[in-house]
């Protein structure tokens, strides 16, 4: 612990002003309606820590979108949300973190439900080796969801029609996943994860491999969504977070910096490391 | 000049021409501006100076030792007479004017072996002094050239590229001849086997009843070749193998790739490797002594009988042999199958098998598939396990208990002690041979092409 944090003295930017554990989030991490609340979350890979001390809500429905530069913890702290770190061996995980007022970290949680509630979409389209069919429907039979084919046929075209997958699907469902293009792909990931009607969405860059048609495809989706889901969102474009978002927190070596309403943290910052990053000093 | 003292002096000359090439260089280049004004550097001057001295002359060299031998052979047949008697086989001859000629003369052989013996020492004599003399001039030779040929401009470095990959394309295309080589030497002998038993009998024929028809260990009675039984006993065997090995090795890949721990890894997939090294005949004995007796009982125990040597002992043993096969295969194509799939498959909450049962298995499918194809077609070319614990027996069964024979250990069976290679019974091994070798092939490039297509699906 004290090694790292002469690691981060040594490499952060000049003006980092966390030498101390005192540490303070600017802005608003707070909200009136949590879904998710993160408190004082520490997570170690082995003996490096890689999140110091994060706390902040996720509200309901609203898009909170995550910034910074590469390897600030935004992603593994994302992963936190709904216990996917608990895959990596040498991971640890400390701190609270609530869902509907439930500690999901609690030895009484199984993980198997809770990621049916935390849906993920992930950096690259991966869909299985299956058909389209049979990829929107591996959630909702895994987890006995329908009761009969009739109700499984309902929601594979709901999930799709939702992910705006449905026109270009509806006629090749029993064809392989793997043969669409990369944002249909995509799309197609977006629908398996709605279709277990999880209550919040996490997405990792959900659009660093796609085109900006598709990109902006994807955009469009996500603000469709946010009518009915919680999504959170880590992107590299900071454009896209200004576009997508309600709300953007802003991450810098394991801290959590800033996090405001998108709209000012992109035009009144209150942190010179926001500021430094969003007008392209660095990252 | 003997051949070992041939290629002494070959060797010599070869790295005086290195020496004399790499000084000419140096002193032509002392005189422009140094290494600079060369196109390479000097020891590339010297390499092909000395490799064009050795490569040529040794090829020449190996080429005349293999053909030396037919070329006197056809020499001294003018010595042989003019009316051979009843069952003359000339390599017996050939091997005795051989012995004479060195030396080892056993009994008394008749006079024209004598004078054919003595004529053939005399040309071996020549036969030497002419390699000797062809040899190291075509080393002095074509070094000179090459010495020549030393100069600034002369591009040494590429001339000394081309021969290292001369060098590489000669050895492959050795590997390449040999395999071509047994194949059709083994096609030729079951082209004569199949002039005296029709394909159809041996093919589809019920009855394996092999019988020598050679001096004295002619056997009396009728002789049949009916293979059948003996692929019948091979796919038997086989099937038992699999039957262990497949699950057996197929769980324990999935174990290792999903469920152990690194370190944990990092020992047992060592210690099941280990299995693959074991000497086959080790395994041939546990089955023979230690596992057939074990099964013998058991099933004495519930009243069943079975055989001391039983398909059931050699098959479960083989399994166990090709277990390391399947599972570190199918570790590798298990592994290959993209983290982007497993996180999926968490993502959505699935438990751990539920992941691979649905998603990582069908991924990796058609690359297990073509591991356990590779299984199959080691099981049916082993030979030690069945021959000492299979029985020799050619009976047509599909009971386990019972002995029967296989392919491979009938060809063990068939050529060992002495051979004469126009009977039915010699000859009846290569027609198996040449069965197994096109089984196992394409069972081979089967495997290789399954893997091979799904390799392309993820990289």
């Amino acid at each position: 612990m004290e090694a790292t944090m002469e690691n981060t003295r040594t490499t952060g930017t000049a003006d980092v002003a966390w030498d101390h554990d005192d540490f303070q989030t600017v802005g608003t991490p707070g909200h009136d309606d949590p879904r998710m609340t993160a408190g004082n979350v520490d997570v170690f890979y082995g003996e490096k820590q890689a999140i110091m001390n994060v706390s902040i809500d996720i509200g309901a429905n609203e898009v909170v979108s995550f910034i910074g530069p590469s390897g600030c913890g935004k992603s593994t702290f994302l992963r936190c949300l709904n216990r996917m770190n608990d895959t990596i061996d040498i991971c640890r995980v400390g701190g609270s973190i609530m869902l509907d007022g439930q500690d999901i970290y609690d030895p009484s949680i199984d993980v198997v439900p809770l990621r049916a509630r935390v849906g993920m979409v992930f950096q690259k389209p991966n869909p299985f080796p299956k058909s389209i069919y049979d990829n929107v429907a591996y959630g909702p039979r895994i987890h006995g969801l329908v009761d009969s084919k009739a109700e499984l046929d309902e929601v594979v075209e709901q999930s799709l029609t939702r992910a705006g997958l449905w026109d270009e699907a509806k006629d090749r469902l029993d064809q392989p996943g793997t043969g669409l293009s990369g944002g249909q792909q995509q799309r197609l990931c977006i629908a398996r994860a709605i279709a277990v009607s999880p209550e919040v969405i996490l997405m990792d860059e959900p659009c660093s491999a796609l085109d900006p048609i598709a990109t902006a495809r994807i955009e469009e989706l996500i603000h469709d969504l946010s009518s009915q889901f919680t999504i959170v969102i880590v992107t590299h474009s900071m454009q896209q977070a200004a576009r997508v978002s309600d709300r953007t927190a802003y991450f810098h070596l394991g801290r959590l910096v800033e996090v405001g309403p998108t709209k000012q943290i992109f035009t009144s910052p209150q942190h010179s490391l926001t500021q430094d990053y969003i007008t392209g000093r660095f990252g | 000049m003997p051949t070992n003292l041939v290629l002494l002096v070959l060797l010599a000359l070869a790295v005086t021409y290195f020496v004399l090439g790499r000084r000419a260089i140096l002193s032509q280049g002392q005189r422009a501006s140094g290494i600079r004004s060369m196109h390479s550097l000097p020891h590339y001057y010297g390499v092909w100076a000395g490799v064009a001295a050795l490569l040529p002359a040794l090829v020449l060299m190996v080429l005349w030792i293999g053909l030396e031998d037919s070329i006197l052979r056809a020499l001294v047949a003018s010595y042989f007479p003019a009316e051979r008697p009843e069952n003359f086989i000339e390599d017996v001859f050939f091997t005795q004017i051989k012995n004479v000629a060195q030396g080892n003369v056993v009994g008394t052989p008749p006079e024209w072996v004598m004078q054919a013996a003595g004529a053939w020492a005399g040309f071996e004599r020549s036969s030497q002094n002419l390699m000797s003399a062809a040899v190291l001039g075509t080393c002095a030779v074509l070094g000179f050239f090459a010495y020549k040929q030393v100069g600034l401009e002369f591009r040494a470095r590429n001339a000394v590229e081309n021969v290292i990959m001369a060098v590489l394309v000669a050895c492959s295309i050795v590997a390449i001849l040999t395999t071509v080589g047994i194949v059709f030497s083994v096609l030729f002998e079951s082209i004569k086997f199949f002039g005296m038993v029709s394909p159809m009998e041996f093919f589809f024929g019920l009855d394996w009843i092999p019988k020598a028809n050679f001096g004295e260990n002619a056997d009396s009675g009728e002789s049949a070749y009916g293979a059948i039984p003996l692929f019948a006993g091979t796919a038997l065997i086989s099937a038992i193998a699999l039957i262990v090995a497949v699950p057996t090795g197929l769980f324990s890949a999935i174990f290792l790739s999903e469920y152990a721990g690194p370190r944990l890894r990092a020992i047992v997939k060592p210690l099941m490797e280990i299995l693959a090294g074991i000497p086959t005949v080790v395994y041939g004995f546990f089955a023979a002594l230690t596992v057939a007796p074990l099964f013998k009982d058991l099933f004495a125990s519930v009243g069943m009988s079975a055989s001391s040597e039983s398909a059931l002992a050699a098959g479960v043993v083989m399994g166990v042999m090709i277990i390391p096969f399947v599972s570190s295969l199918s570790d590798d194509v298990i592994n290959a199958v993209p983290q982007s799939l497993r996180d999926a498959a968490y993502g959505l909450g699935s438990t751990k098998s539920e992941a691979i049962r649905q998603v990582i298995l069908p991924a990796a499918l058609p690359g297990i598939v073509g591991a356990i194809l590779l299984a199959v077609s080691r099981a049916v070319g082993e030979t030690m396990i069945v021959v000492m614990a299979a029985g020799l027996a050619a009976n047509l069964t599909a009971n386990p208990l019972e002995a029967v024979t296989t392919v491979t250990s009938q060809i063990v069976t068939i050529l060992k002690g002495d051979q004469s290679f126009n009977s039915p019974m010699t000859l009846s091994a290569f027609a198996l041979a040449l069965t197994l070798i096109t089984v196992t092939l394409a069972l081979n490039v089967l495997a290789i092409r399954i893997v091979k297509k799904y390799r392309e699906q993820y990289d």
